[in-house]
């Protein structure tokens, strides 16, 4: 039945942390994550979890002792925003390339400068062609089950690959709502025991990880990591289904809502997503056609099933929160519109780039652009498809 | 209740009105709601102004922005009457709560053309008697529960405790301050 539960978004996290009982968690302190290690320390020094927790000096020596366990053959995963991340780079890019399948807390918040600490994807964006899988999460209930599948999807011997979990920083992860657990021993038995097929720590089978990999080979080991990620989709899909069997909550790549109906839609990611359903009700009350696809599968990425989704709209309005400075639009757009063209789908689309560093996206904000996209279809006509929402003075 | 109230609290860094926030939420929770709080994050330091919000409604909850046209508004410390619009988007059908000892005179003036409910309450004198020491968020978290008619006197005495006695285990020499807190605002909160 669940666990009736009130917990902010880092308390969700950090106690999906605590069921899943990985082998090493290394992490730094940096806002808004922060609490996440805090509250596992504690669940270490407790005893409730037999995890070697390494305190580290720095995000680059928190993701390299991920990278050290698991190459060693066990399970680590860590936590970090922003300017964390941002220091991890380098091993970020060794994490994948190792197929090492590490889980990281991502919790959502704008790269430095100037300083901000709160939240836009600014972060996540920048590792975006890094190799990771990469799952957002609308709710603090999401970022829970998302890391709850997490082990699950990154370690399949057809994926092996590094998976973050993104939420918004402050707010969601320093919001406390409702969420609904699962008890312990059915996450135990959900998760599993990691098996490695090839680890440092077998002696029977001794190997290197990691070595020079020149012109030779690098390029073919490119290629199966790209193979790998796009295997994923169908793990994804299977353990999403696995977990919907276990809770009754149902995870696909993306959240139609009041889609299939629908003349005018907005894609967005983690919480905007929760104004914009507020905005769509609203909406349909007066009559208007409007609907949402909330992507939750960021990487890989789900082409034809967007472009699917999308086909039948009459205009559509993609969110990005962050800036991409590429004179162009936001990664996003992008990302769905190269989905669109090469699926032969022709809709009109606008991007919006929105909530940089913390700026409060409110419904009335969400309403305006359904507004726009009844122009666009009215009109015939977008001037200018890359956007701001909620600029001052825009 | 309604559906759905939103409440936005305004304190001074360190009064504890997030804390105050979180144990509404905690509150309502209990009483099977489906509940948000959450802080408006600055730059924290002792005596900056600062906003703390709740939504608490019997259907699932899915926005997630800040609260722009509260039901409710708590003033946690009376001088931020006259620097920060307190009353900004704040529904005539609500009410604002203040913690004050200052005049009727006083408080219609410095809230301009809002002509909603005013409840006052003297939380410095509250916690100075209850607990000794002035902690004015126990006070107010009581006073907004009787306004807004969130729960039950008696219902919400006993949750209260349940959670003082798991907040203050390691202190549980407060507890019977806090529950008396709680019970003087319950009683003196007033309509003015």
């Amino acid at each position: 039945m669940g666990i009736r539960e009130r917990l902010s978004g880092n308390e969700a996290a950090a106690i999906a942390m605590k069921q899943i009982n990985p082998d090493v968690v290394a992490a730094f302190p940096i806002t808004p994550s922060t609490e996440i290690p805090q509250y596992f320390s504690t669940f270490v020094a407790n005893g409730t979890v037999d995890t070697e927790f390494v305190a580290v000096e720095s995000e680059h020596s928190a993701m390299s002792a991920c990278i050290g366990a698991e190459a060693a053959g066990v399970r680590a995963m860590t936590a970090t925003s922003a300017n964390g991340l941002s220091l991890m780079w380098e091993m970020i890019y060794i994490a994948s390339s190792l197929r090492l399948p590490i889980v990281m807390s991502l919790v959502n918040r704008a790269v430095s400068g100037p300083l901000n600490i709160h939240c836009d994807h600014s972060d996540a964006m920048g590792v975006r062609d890094a190799g990771w899988i990469m799952l957002f999460s609308e709710t603090n209930q999401e970022a829970y089950d998302n890391l709850l599948m997490a082990h699950r999807i990154a370690e399949h011997p057809d994926v092996k690959l590094p998976l973050m979990v993104c939420q918004d920083g402050f707010i969601t992860s320093h919001s406390i709502e409702n969420i609904e657990l699962v008890e312990d021993e059915k996450v135990k038995e959900f998760v599993g025991t990691y098996k490695p097929e090839h680890y440092l720590l077998n002696r029977n089978e001794p190997i290197a990880i990691g070595p020079l990999d020149l012109q030779a080979y690098l390029f073919e080991h490119k290629a199966q990591q790209a193979e790998a990620m796009k295997r994923a989709k169908k793990v994804i899909a299977e353990v999403s289904k696995d977990f919907e069997k276990m809770t009754g909550r149902k995870y696909e790549f993306f959240e139609s809502y009041r889609l299939d109906d629908a003349e005018i839609a907005i894609v967005c990611m983690n919480s905007t997503a929760g104004t914009t359903k507020f905005v769509v009700d609203n909406l349909r009350n007066q009559g208007i056609k409007a609907g949402l696809l909330k992507l939750r599968m960021f990487r890989p990425f789900p082409v034809e099933e967007i472009a699917n989704a999308l086909s039948h709209l009459k205009a559509v309005a993609v969110l990005d929160r962050a800036e991409s400075l590429n004179a162009a639009g936001g990664a996003l757009f992008e990302d769905i519109t190269s989905a669109m063209y090469v699926n032969n789908v022709h809709v009109p689309m606008v991007n919006y780039v929105y909530g940089i560093g913390g700026r409060d996206t409110k419904s009335t904000d969400i309403e305006s652009v359904y507004h726009d996209l009844e122009e666009i279809i009215k009109n015939g006509k977008i001037e200018n498809p890359y956007r701001y929402l909620g600029l001052r003075n825009s | 209740m309604d559906n759905l109230i939103e409440i936005r609290w305004h304190g001074r860094g360190g009064q504890g009105a997030k804390t105050a926030s979180l144990l509404l939420a905690d509150a309502a929770f209990n009483t099977g709601k489906y509940i948000q709080g959450f802080p408006e994050y600055g730059p924290e330091r002792m005596g900056a102004p600062i906003t703390a919000y709740n939504r608490i409604s019997t259907t699932p909850i899915t926005i997630h922005s800040n609260i722009y046209e509260p039901d409710y508004v708590v003033v946690v410390d009376d001088t931020l009457l006259e620097s920060v619009n307190v009353t900004s988007g704040l529904k005539e059908t609500g009410a604002i709560v203040i913690n004050t000892t200052k005049s009727e005179e006083y408080l219609k003036r410095v809230l301009g053309d809002y002509k909603g409910s005013i409840y006052t309450i003297d939380a410095r004198s509250i916690s100075l008697e209850a607990l000794g020491k002035y902690f004015p968020n126990t006070p107010m978290l009581a006073a907004i529960v009787k306004v807004a008619h969130i729960m039950e006197d008696d219902e919400f005495l006993k949750d209260m405790e349940g959670s003082f006695k798991h907040k203050f285990a390691k202190k549980p020499e407060v507890i019977d301050g806090n529950m008396k807190a709680i019970e003087l605002a319950l009683k003196q909160v007033k309509k003015i």
